[in-house]
């Protein structure tokens, strides 16, 4: 009882500290919309102002009603449940925006308002990019990651409010960086858009990330680290790193939205795509992965197959990943050694990915009679197949001679979209199934019908989308490079747009089929926390006789 | 094997756990992205190469903030068909004064490195007023509100001291004279547009990139821009195989 009491103390005084620094920054940041003349600068922080006021009289009317209980005989899953919805929410509204991008690009005389410019797809692109990878993929990563970090450590978050603070926090930095794209807010380096100031608001959350996984793992109960949460940290790390040196600019004035990035050229361009690599490598990843290793083992019920090869592959890939961003760059002015190092690290990469693949697929032994029975694990392993697919393009697209062809096309996009709709998002959606139904306390899912819908459609969406890009990216690769037996250039740079036409409507079409199945996925998942609830208490799991 | 029994140690000890992590992520960037910085011929110096007038600079600014990048790149390759389609090779060089480089990763639209003087300052505006007026089968979007935004030059010399502070050469005079100077080039009549090109070099042209001399909006600045992309070096002169570029 008194160890209770203690440690509801300690989470409104992290409350009280997190209100403190609330009201701050909402002070501060109301004063800088006063100071500036710069109507972009004001626009960002009034949404800083009123995300304080808004969060500030919740936390206030939280700690009155005694909500932050920080009872450490509980795992704290509020915050997960949250992630989820946010996940979805956000999963959503990122595709959203990209079926409408890609109808643009087939349908521009219809979809474009020339006195509009915050709908054109210059400012619409960053906007699907970030919020698939940062407000879908990111909540994804951190909800996850909370939950699997406490069974795994079987301890409560650390921190008090702190994970909260991580939680709505990280979501003010995807409504900033949203609202700056739309509002023209951007610094030009691809998935690393936002402008200084939600920069390093990104940085405070991220640290403040990093203490509340770490911090659990400092509490754990089991002698050992689990795989997954090497994973997971490996992705916290290493973001971090990149994204601070990524983003090292200088803002023109404390009061001007604008920055420009401390290099410039060739060693900007270096250093944008070792950070745009390894967003892949480390965000898309190693997280992602970190999800395979705990939700494929607890969902089939096997142990993972093999410790030493989740040893060697995962010091095999966060070493090889890093040296892969100058693929991005082949043939450019960089200098070749560099484009060479990258390639050959490129293909080397190929091994560690699949070792990956493998121990997530092995798992299944024993169990692979579930892959009929359980549509979720059926999503769980072709995401990991659809892993294997894409860690076996991205190698071959790294080729200098196949890269020459492959660069600035449609194929990257289609290689992306198997990366991201294949792997990142079906082991997302096996996740979050997972997880309804764990953290609601029910028994089942509301209908595994509907799951085998969104399976199907979702899958086909996914197939039509890649096939389309491989047709018009290798298509519009050979058009540009096409000689007539005179010696001219075959193609007007515009008839390899215009061929590309029909591609770009199935494109649309896979598109907004992927978009189905997520809704598809959610009505599923409410009518689920909509079903009666089953008694399961969440106290921490009882030790193991093993470990104690 | 006892290998496997040391791995225990990093299952163990979480900060062991994030020094091997932080030890075996920093290798590759150490290796590849440093010496960029001290490897002299990583960028040769090429004549004619020079920081972006003020109104280039604002131009580019809007290039930015529309999100062009997205769609067009500003590398070409030294593959034959790009050579022939585009222009020369681009050079290191040529995008050394660019916070942060405009590469590209994705032709949607074609390469735009070398676009300056290809076509008009009408066509331009045209162009970008209503794509499909000029190019029916085009799926870029309109910017026909650039024409109707006075361009913003609050802070211009505030960026020009930025960029200072990042490294661009700008001298205290061009600082001093932004203001100026972006008047002189977007009008064809202007007394202070030969303090301009003594100041950024014989090649800068002041016009009424718009085509309303009445207003200075955003267009202009964007034009500017777009009609000085990848004509700093005169590559009538320029040899590739010259030992100085041959380092």
């Amino acid at each position: 009882m008194n160890r209770v009491s203690g440690s509801n103390e300690t989470g409104s005084l992290s409350g009280s500290i997190l209100l403190a620094c609330t009201v701050l920054r909402g002070l501060m940041f109301a004063f800088a919309a006063a100071a500036t003349d710069d109507p972009l600068y004001r626009f960002q922080a009034l949404i800083v102002v009123a995300a304080a006021v808004v969060g500030g009289f919740a936390l206030n009317a939280a700690m009155a009603a005694g909500l932050l209980v920080n009872d450490q005989s509980k795992y704290m899953d509020g915050v997960v449940k949250a992630g989820v919805i946010a996940t979805m929410f956000w999963g959503a509204v990122g595709m959203l925006v990209g079926v409408v991008i890609a109808a643009q690009l087939s349908f521009p005389e219809l979809l474009y308002f020339p006195e509009v410019g915050w709908l054109n797809f210059g400012r619409l692109r960053p906007l699907h990019t970030s919020g698939v990878i940062f407000a879908f993929g990111g909540n994804a990563l951190i909800c996850t990651s909370f939950y699997v970090v406490q069974r795994t450590c079987r301890a409560r978050l650390f921190g008090g409010v702190l994970p909260w603070f991580v939680f709505w926090g990280y979501q003010l930095f995807i409504v900033l960086a949203a609202t700056g794209y739309l509002a023209g807010i951007t610094q030009s380096k691809e998935y690393a858009e936002p402008e200084w100031m939600t920069d390093l608001w990104l940085t405070i959350v991220w640290v403040a990330y990093l203490f509340t996984f770490l911090g659990t793992i400092w509490k754990r109960k089991e002698p050992h680290i689990y795989v997954a949460n090497w994973f997971y940290l490996a992705f916290i790390v290493t973001v971090a790193l990149l994204h601070i040196v990524n983003n090292l600019a200088l803002p023109v004035d404390l009061l001007n939205h604008r920055s420009y990035s401390l290099f410039s050229g060739v060693q900007d361009a270096l250093t944008q795509w070792w950070y745009g690599h390894n967003a892949v490598g480390f965000f898309l990843t190693a997280g992602f992965l970190a999800m395979m290793y705990y939700f494929v083992p607890k969902r089939v019920g096997r142990p993972v197959y093999s410790y030493r090869l989740s040893i060697v592959h995962f010091w095999a890939l966060i070493f090889i990943y890093i040296w892969a961003g100058p693929h991005h760059l082949h043939y450019t002015a960089l200098p070749q050694w560099a484009q060479t190092l990258g390639m050959t690290f490129s293909i080397m990469l190929w091994m560690p990915s699949w070792g990956g693949m493998i121990n997530g697929l092995m798992t299944l032994s024993g169990a692979w009679d579930k892959l009929r029975t359980d549509p979720v694990v059926r999503m769980m392993v072709v995401a990991i197949a659809f892993y294997g697919m894409s860690t076996f393009e991205g190698p071959v697209m790294s080729i200098r001679a196949v890269n020459a062809l492959s660069h600035y096309t449609d194929w990257t996009i289609g290689h992306v979209h198997s990366g991201a709709l294949g792997w990142v998002g079906f082991i997302t959606f096996g996740a979050v199934y997972c997880l309804v139904p764990w953290l609601w306390k029910k028994d089942r899912l509301y209908s595994d019908k509907l799951v085998e819908w969104h399976f199907w459609i979702a899958t086909t969406g996914l197939v039509l989308y890649i096939c389309a890009m491989w047709v018009s990216g290798i298509m519009e690769g050979l058009m540009w490079r096409e000689y007539t037996p005179q010696g001219f250039l075959a193609w007007s740079f515009i008839e390899t747009v215009s061929a590309k036409h029909v591609e770009n409507i199935i494109r649309t079409l896979g598109g907004a089929m992927f978009l189905s199945g997520t809704l598809i996925m959610i009505y599923n998942l409410w009518r689920t926390v909509r079903l009666p609830s089953v008694d399961t208490s969440d106290a921490l799991a009882a030790p193991l006789p093993a470990a104690a | 094997m006892s290998m496997w029994k040391h791995h225990g140690k990093l299952e163990r000890h979480s900060l062991l756990l994030i020094i091997g992590i932080v030890l075996v992520v920093s290798i590759g960037g150490l290796v590849e992205i440093a010496p960029l910085f001290w490897i002299k011929n990583t960028i040769e110096k090429v004549e004619g190469v020079r920081p972006y007038t003020p109104l280039e600079l604002a131009g580019r600014d809007i290039y930015i903030r529309e999100g062009c990048y997205v769609c067009h790149s500003q590398m070409i390759r030294p593959l034959r068909d790009e050579v022939e389609r585009y222009g020369h090779y681009s050079l290191a060089a040529e995008s050394m004064y660019d916070h942060p480089f405009q590469w590209g990763s994705k032709r949607t639209g074609p390469d735009l490195a070398r676009v300056g003087g290809k076509y008009s300052d009408s066509w331009h505006r045209d162009h970008l007023i209503d794509p499909r007026s000029v190019v029916p089968e085009s799926v870029m979007p309109p910017y026909a509100f650039l024409a109707g935004k006075d361009l913003r030059t609050q802070d211009l010399k505030a960026k020009l001291e930025a960029m200072t502070r990042v490294g661009v050469p700008y001298t205290q005079e061009q600082i001093d004279q932004s203001m100026t100077d972006l008047q002189a080039q977007a009008d064809p009549f202007s007394s202070d547009a030969v303090a301009l090109r003594r100041r950024y070099g014989d090649k800068v042209v002041n016009r009424d990139f718009d085509g309303d001399p009445a207003r200075l909006t955003e267009m202009d600045a964007l034009v500017a821009y777009l009609q000085m992309l990848g004509t700093l070096v005169d590559f009538s002169t320029y040899q590739a195989s010259a030992p100085a570029n041959e380092r």
